[in-house]
């Protein structure tokens, strides 16, 4: 298994109200999967996705994250982690602005391996070139349409070889044609063995998936 | 990552936003730049000053005749006609402290050189009037000692006097006149300058001090207006001061009661207040420049706080990609640093160039010590580091869920 979730619990104190995100949530994810997690908003999707991204710890319960059990690592430690084992893609892209795709692409280079700064741009120009991006080295994010800007981000990525990437709602600000592109892209990753989690409302979208966990209330329904 | 890299990306950050970096960085600039200048022009300044006092004459001291007093009425220094030439030879004789001493007459004159007039000073001294200003000859010689006991009426001339009346001829062996009696040049002296209160010590005519005193003062009396001591070495200067009041006491035979007829002057005490209005002004400076470092540092802490929350959204993807805590605030700090140290290298070249014109202006020597440069950097990091750190602690504290989702 790549993902191993058991008796995942999470609470939000807002205000002396105790909101729970998550509740005993358990599931698993092999490697390979392509999944799509579906709900409301409010229904503890995004939650689910950032404990599996790394970026929040649960209150209770156990993650094992490609044997690892990243529950209990220290904050360095899953700043590790997330740099090696898992790649984001965001609605909103979050490229970095006035920066070339390029230098968008090698950014997680910096925290990772110790790469020279030549093996830098050779890796992300040939992801950039792989993704279709051939002519945009150079550009800025302002300068790319809404689907490229999102294959610059999948480039980003995928630039440190990760067995896992988490998309959070990654066609939510493309028009169609770009989001069928954009899935399309994700089908093709996943053929090659890359395990995708999606969180989604679109059912269109979820289609592309292999699987779809529903989740309503905090809990996988 | 490496420093090197941290660095470089915190520059491409700070060339993003030029004008802003420019504008944040001008008060590290201002206090650098002030710093610099004002230490070295204070440096160059006291320097100056410093050899113009050493230019006076090697360990100098000074007697001037003393004040006269006659019942009530008491006259100004000078006014006594008690001192004389031999006075300044049974000092020599009898005090081991100094070395060399001359005499000194002076007198104002007309000088002629064919259709060319002058009007300058002219110093009546003896042959060790040389050692005693460590004063040489630039071309010909110095007059002689057997010049000094005939009166022979010859002379050594100053640069100024000499580019005056010469005109780019050569004085040595020409005849000159003054006070309409010919004088012969024996030599040219060595340029000295401008001495500390600003005179030109070059525009003076040298002769010897009997020939002044017979010839152009038409004197019998070996009266001087001044002797000049050099003394062995400076160390034993308030010694050398009692004992030569000592003799000239016993040899004016003055009583317990009445004031010395003569003063002693040295140049210690000239230097010292020279030196202490230097550093004092340098330290008042500093203060200043001190204080606009800050408020530049403070301006690096509002412009970085600024940044950090514009950039909230890079910082939570950076996190989300593998950043570590300390890499973000060694990234902002590193921003900050750099800010300042581009900063301060600005400020040292502002300020090398304000202290290269006032040195000019004033012809003081410029006086840039690698020494403060160095302390200018290391500062102008060091308000980087001090003021950089708060806004850096708060980028490396933010949630990166939370900056994922802010606009």
């Amino acid at each position: 298994m790549l993902i191993s979730l058991r008796q995942i619990c999470k609470v939000y104190h807002m205000e002396e109200v105790d909101v729970p995100a998550l509740q005993e949530v358990s599931t698993d994810i092999a490697a390979g999967e392509f999944v799509a997690i579906m709900g409301h908003s409010g229904s503890g999707k995004s939650t689910l996705l950032n404990l599996l991204g790394c970026l929040d710890r649960p209150d209770s319960g156990t993650y094992l994250l490609d044997g690892h059990e990243v529950d209990r690592l220290d904050s360095d430690a899953l700043a590790g982690i997330r740099n090696r084992k898992i790649g984001f893609v965001f609605q909103n892209f979050n490229l970095l602005p006035r920066t070339t795709a390029l230098e968008n692409v090698e950014l997680p280079l910096y925290y990772g391996a110790k790469l020279s700064s030549a093996e830098r741009h050779e890796r992300a120009r040939a992801l950039l070139i792989r993704l279709g991006l051939k002519d945009r080295l150079g550009h800025h994010p302002g300068q790319l349409s809404g689907g490229q800007q999102q294959r610059v981000a999948i480039a980003r990525a995928l630039v440190n070889q990760p067995p896992l990437i988490l998309a959070d709602e990654p066609t939510g600000n493309l028009d169609s044609r770009s989001a069928d592109d954009i899935m399309a892209l994700f089908q093709e990753l996943n053929r090659e063995g890359i395990t995708i989690v999606m969180v989604t409302h679109e059912p269109d979208i979820a289609r592309f998936a292999k699987r779809v966990i529903q989740m309503k209330d905090g809990k996988i329904v | 990552m490496t420093g090197i890299i941290t660095l470089k990306i915190a520059m491409r950050a700070l060339i993003r936003n030029k004008a802003r970096s420019l504008l944040t960085a001008l008060g590290i600039i201002i206090g650098i730049a002030a710093v610099i200048a004002v230490v070295a022009v204070g440096q160059g300044a006291s320097v100056t000053m410093r050899s113009q006092i050493n230019s006076m004459g090697n360990n100098l001291l000074l007697i001037f005749p003393g004040s006269q007093k006659t019942g009530g009425f008491h006259g100004g220094a000078g006014t006594q006609q008690t001192l004389t030439a031999e006075d300044g030879e049974a000092i020599l004789r009898e005090c081991p402290f100094v070395q060399a001493m001359t005499p000194l007459v002076r007198t104002g004159a007309q000088c002629i050189y064919r259709e060319n007039d002058w009007g300058t000073s002219v110093q009546g001294v003896d042959v060790s009037y040389q050692e005693v200003r460590g004063w040489d000859v630039a071309s010909g010689s110095f007059f002689t000692d057997s010049d000094v006991r005939s009166a022979s009426r010859v002379c050594v001339i100053g640069k100024t006097v000499a580019e005056q009346l010469f005109q780019g001829e050569d004085p040595v062996n020409q005849s000159i006149r003054i006070k309409n009696m010919p004088f012969r040049v024996m030599g040219v002296m060595t340029s000295k300058g401008s001495a500390a209160w600003g005179q030109d010590q070059d525009d003076t005519i040298i002769a010897p001090w009997t020939t002044v005193r017979r010839v152009l003062q038409n004197s019998a009396f070996n009266n001087v207006n001044q002797l000049m001591f050099s003394l062995v070495s400076m160390d034993i200067l308030p010694q050398a001061k009692e004992e030569i009041s000592q003799i000239l006491r016993q040899r004016h035979r003055l009583n317990v009661s009445t004031d010395n007829d003569f003063t002693l002057t040295d140049m210690t005490e000239v230097t010292k207040m020279i030196t202490q209005v230097s550093s004092l002004m340098t330290m008042l400076l500093t203060i200043i420049a001190s204080i606009s470092l800050v408020v530049g540092g403070i301006g690096i802490m509002n412009i970085m706080l600024v940044a950090v929350s514009e950039r909230t959204r890079e910082i939570g993807l950076r996190l989300a990609i593998g950043a570590r805590r300390r890499d973000i605030l060694m990234q902002f700090l590193a921003e900050a640093v750099a800010l300042s140290g581009a900063g301060g290298l600005m400020g040292i070249a502002l300020g090398v160039s304000v202290a290269n014109i006032i040195a000019r202006i004033n012809h003081w020597p410029v006086m840039v010590s690698p020494g403060a440069v160095l302390i200018a950097l290391t500062f102008s990091a060091g308000v980087g580091i001090f003021f950089g750190f708060y806004p850096a602690w708060r980028a490396a504290r933010l949630n990166p869920i939370e900056s994922l989702r802010r606009e």
